[in-house]
């Protein structure tokens, strides 16, 4: 039953493109496009704050770190993305290692603000980065070229592209948490004294489970640039952190679909209201209020219990 | 002449460093008794302004406009917290986080309804010169009166917090809410009190820098940051802490704009000092509290023993 749906959603996710350019719905491919690059984000940030319980509010700055990484690159010349990729996420999974070293020092409310004190950090680094358009971003000439005769600047052909890294961010995600990696994070989640006491270095653990998931948000940010053709600082503001941690809540904490539904959720919440009204954040606003309050869970939790009952 | 610009800039730091207390004192009574993160407390420092902004508009009075924020946002912020933030002390960080970041959008996009994306805010006339302080520093009369309330209002603060049987009451419930609660302390109207209190600080706040900052849409946004900044250096739950920490914050923050541009230019080649120095200054607080969370990880004065 679940793989059945599985497979009719990643076929129904491959044909879109096919039956909307000839409807001319373009802009609902770049849409999906951008729904699933949010969703790899909010799928790392859930690595980290859902599986490891670590509740990081500076994910935008790894995104950020990704995005701009691609995005200096190509006012460099660099336009391969075999090169600004790659590069994006070892910049951002690197970032992650450092920002984690010292965070994971400290617990609960502090941890939180410590990540968010790092992201801010960032943010005003990359405000200053005046040769690079400061705080007026950076326009990307182009998208990030991938040979085999594959053009990114189409927007289908992006949306593959897209549509592939994001089921293999969540292959990858499902591999990692059933794994002894996995296990052992979500141990550490329930009682990080019990695991130190067994035996299990902790501290190395989560700092590995907090890398990845920058490392991945990194990947996310250089797609993010590559949508928008467009970086600047506003990705890394502390609002966007907010953002990416109120998909992952809405979706469900530590489900494996958590990131992709919540992602799905709150954009297309924001589309529907922005077609009505300039005042939709008040829409938005008032369903994510009601939405604590009732449906403590969030989607994949309400989804769960309409299964069960 | 240096002494003299050092001198400013201390004054402008102490001043909005005790603008920045007035908002992180209240964040930290909510943060330290129930131990809930209140990402909305900047939407209650854009309402105070908006509502100074009004009442000063069609009255003309600057007193006026400040007693009338304090008012109107402190009943603003004790209906919210008995409709909705009551809801949330049970539970988990992350569901608090989610809504009162939903709060936000609900405030920025109401006052957006209400009065538009931004409305002006002048600095009363009788204010709006310098006073010569010393011989060569004129400094902004209205700036002083800044310091002036801030500084009252500390006093107060202090006053209440540490004098007065609610005041006790909130020392107990921010050191110990359950040993509080056994003893008989109705926390629940305590709470919505200490509410009322905190957002009537936020108005204060609101009205006082809404003519040196813009009043607009999102200007919490930005500065509630820099509370919580505050309130994790001073150490959760603690108003000394917050003060301390307030002041360190606006003094170094300040400080580092004015000057480590130049100093930076002393030692490095001009176009990376220009570069450098903006950023550099911008994320020294950052800095400054990183590293306190690094070898205090409890903040300066913790609250709790």
């Amino acid at each position: 039953m679940r793989r059945t749906l599985l497979f009719a959603t990643l076929a129904a996710a491959i044909a879109f493109p096919l039956i909307a350019a000839p409807l001319g719905w373009e802009f609902y491919i770049g849409f999906a496009s951008r729904v699933m690059i949010y969703a790899l984000a909010a799928s790392s940030l859930n690595l980290i704050l859902g599986y490891g319980g670590m509740l990081s509010f500076g994910h935008a700055a790894f995104v950020g770190a990704g995005a701009y990484v691609v995005g200096i690159l190509m006012a460099e010349g660099v336009a391969s993305a075999w090169v600004s990729w790659p590069l994006a996420i070892l910049v951002a999974g690197l970032l992650a290692a450092a920002v984690g070293a010292i965070s994971l020092r400290t617990r609960g409310v502090y941890f939180i603000m410590i990540t968010l004190a790092f992201a801010q950090m960032v943010y005003y680094i990359v405000v200053g980065m005046k040769a690079y358009g400061g705080e007026e971003g950076l326009n990307l000439a182009t998208r990030s070229s991938v040979g085999f005769g594959l053009n990114l600047k189409d927007d289908a052909t992006f949306y593959y592209v897209v549509l592939a890294l994001l089921v293999a961010g969540l292959y990858g995600l499902q591999r990692a948490a059933n794994a002894r990696f996995g296990r052992v994070i979500e141990a550490i989640r329930e009682n990080e004294t019990r695991m130190e006491a067994i035996g299990f270095p902790t501290y190395r653990y989560k700092l590995a489970c907090f890398a990845i998931g920058g490392a991945v948000a990194g990947l996310a940010g250089a797609l993010l640039a590559n949508q928008n053709s467009y970086v600047n600082p506003n990705l890394l503001f502390w609002t966007q952190s907010g953002s990416l941690m109120i998909m992952v809540i809405l979706g469900g904490v530590g489900t494996l679909y958590g990131g992709l539904l919540g992602a799905i959720a709150l954009l297309v919440l924001e589309e529907v209201f922005s077609a009505y009204t300039i005042h939709w954040q008040l829409g938005v606003g008032v369903i994510l209020l009601a939405i604590v309050l009732f449906a403590p869970q969030g989607l994949a939790g309400l989804l769960a219990r309409r299964r069960d009952g | 002449m240096s002494g003299i610009l050092i001198l400013e800039q201390t004054l402008n730091g102490l001043q909005f460093g005790l603008m920045l207390f007035l908002l992180a004192a209240g964040l930290t009574l909510v943060f330290g008794i129930m131990d809930m993160i209140n990402l909305a407390h900047g939407s209650l420092y854009m309402v105070g302004a908006f509502l100074a902004a009004t009442v000063a508009e069609r009255t003309g009075s600057f007193v006026a406009a400040v007693a009338v924020a304090i008012v109107g946002t402190a009943i603003v912020g004790m209906a919210l917290e008995m409709t909705v933030l009551r809801r949330l002390y049970a539970r988990d960080h992350l569901a608090q986080v989610l809504a009162t970041f939903a709060l936000i959008l609900i405030a920025n996009e109401a006052v957006r309804l209400i009065w538009g994306p931004q409305v002006p805010l002048n600095t009363p006339p009788a204010l709006s010169g310098p006073v010569q302080l010393l011989p060569g520093l004129a400094y902004s009369s209205y700036r002083l009166v800044i310091i002036a309330v801030g500084l009252a209002v500390a006093a107060l603060l202090y006053f209440a917090v540490t004098r007065t049987k609610i005041g006790m009451l909130v020392r107990a419930g921010a050191s110990n809410r359950e040993m509080a609660i056994a003893m008989g302390v109705n926390i629940k109207r305590l709470f919505t009190i200490v509410f009322g209190f905190g957002a009537g600080l936020c108005a204060v706040a609101g009205a006082m820098l809404g003519p040196i900052l813009a009043v607009q849409v999102g200007m919490g946004e930005s500065i509630l940051i820099l509370a919580f900044v505050v309130i994790v250096i001073g150490g959760i739950g603690s108003i000394r802490g917050a003060l301390v920490g307030a002041i360190l914050v606006g003094v170094v923050d300040t400080m580092g704009r004015a000057f480590l541009p130049a100093l930076l230019r002393e030692f490095l080649p001009p176009q990376f000092a220009s570069a450098l120095g903006p950023a550099l200054a911008s994320i020294l607080i950052y800095v400054l509290m990183a590293a306190i969370l690094f070898w205090k990880p409890q903040g300066l004065f913790p609250a709790r023993g």
